[in-house]
């Protein structure tokens, strides 16, 4: 059970960190199932084998990316990042200084939100 | 470029870091309703209402057919104008890490006040019909002793679990009530803080813009807040003296479960005596 990898006590928590805790537990076990799926495919000498097993890995890309979006949904900052480093064409490296690009007269960070969002969780 | 015109603004990199930092901070501060609603968003700019899946009758264009009219609810832009000096912007280009934002401290403080307010009272021009406003509970007064406020929220957690409302649950209470929980303590000397903490299993909030207080449950699900843009800063114009900004929020606010809230009223409350 996810809760019971939390690192501080539960109370204390908010339940929207516990909520974004569930999404990245999700996303790392999804991840996981793909590398495992990924070995096996390269390993097996069965084609029809290979076939199933990239069948499933290819799902659990499917979970990934929907848990994903909704862990980008309910986290500003990370949609912030997201929206600066995915589906740039430049080297990963160089993505970050394009957007930075304008010097002295850049526009901040992407759509100029302060990225504050939700903070049920944060106490008073 | 887009609505807020950024780009336009005679305004260094390192200026745009401290006065968006100075706002961030302090908003995380003042916005209070955040910490204990749902937040839904952010949709952007474009988004213009929130769909409430209601229609209202309305009268058909031939007498062989009925008409329906879906309901929503409009978002509301708010928007808080604040200037900062070019001489300010300059200084912080040469490396000066303590701009004046005075002007910027009071916008954040205006708009997020009012964010609150609206959530927890509402804001009628707007079609916001706050947390005590759509309340189904009676409101139940604050104890002039703050001292027995232990008391009146527990009766405020057993009127909301009484209609079925599960927890955890939140206190927001406004500065003076808040300052006054602080520095209180029971006989015994235990913290007034902490038994109230205990009382309602989440937390007691500052909230700036709230009369009296609010017990609510945090379950989930019982109020939304819906935002198009999140709070953001653009620009106006500029001078030779000063550049003129904003910030700027677009949202909605429902109640989904009016006996999940139960007002507590502020016109029996006073100091408590202090320990």
């Amino acid at each position: 059970m996810a809760s019971e990898i939390l690192h501080e006590p539960r109370e204390v928590l908010g339940e929207a960190t516990i909520d974004r805790h569930r999404a990245i537990t999700s996303i790392m076990e999804e991840l996981e199932a793909i590398d495992w799926y990924d070995q096996r495919v390269a390993a097996t000498t069965d084609a029809s084998l290979a076939a199933v097993l990239a069948h499933n890995r290819d799902e659990e890309k499917e979970h990934a990316a929907m848990t994903l979006e909704w862990l980008r949904r309910h986290d500003a900052t990370f949609d912030g990042h997201l929206r600066t480093y995915l589906f740039t064409e430049l080297p990963v490296t160089e993505v970050e200084a394009e957007a930075m690009a304008g010097g002295d007269a850049r526009d901040g960070s992407g759509d100029g939100s302060l990225g504050i969002g939700s903070l049920k969780g944060i106490a008073g | 470029m887009d609505h807020l015109y950024r780009d336009l603004a005679p305004i260094a990199a390192s200026a745009w870091d401290q006065i968006e930092d100075e706002a961030r901070t302090r908003l995380t501060t003042y916005l209070a309703a955040r910490k204990l609603v749902d937040f839904e968003g952010p949709h952007g700019w474009a988004h213009s209402a929130t769909d409430l899946g209601r229609t209202a009758p309305v009268d058909p264009p031939d007498a062989g057919l009925t008409a329906r009219r879906r309901r929503v609810l409009p978002l509301v832009e708010l928007r808080a104008d604040f200037g900062v000096s070019r001489d300010e912007i300059e200084d912080a280009s040469r490396g000066a890490a303590d701009m004046d934002l005075s002007e910027l401290d009071d916008a954040v403080k205006r708009i997020a006040v009012a964010e609150n307010a609206a959530i927890f009272h509402g804001y009628a021009a707007g079609g916001i019909a706050g947390i005590t406003e759509a309340s189904s509970h009676s409101p139940l007064p604050l104890p002039s002793d703050f001292t027995t406020l232990p008391t009146t929220v527990a009766r405020a957690v057993n009127a909301l679990l009484g209609a079925g409302i599960d927890g955890p649950y939140g206190l927001a209470i406004g500065p003076e009530g808040y300052t006054t929980i602080v520095e209180s303590t029971e006989n015994g000397g235990h913290l007034l803080l902490d038994h109230l903490r205990h009382i309602l299993g989440g937390p007691l909030v500052w909230a700036p813009g709230v009369v009296g207080a609010v017990v609510l449950s945090m379950r989930g699900g019982d109020f939304v807040l819906d935002v198009g843009q999140d709070l953001s800063i653009g620009y106006r114009q500029h001078d030779a003296v000063a550049v003129q900004l904003y910030v700027e929020e677009s949202f909605s606010f429902r109640v989904v479960d009016p006996d999940a809230a139960i007002a507590l009223t502020a016109a029996a409350a006073a100091r408590s005596r202090r320990r």
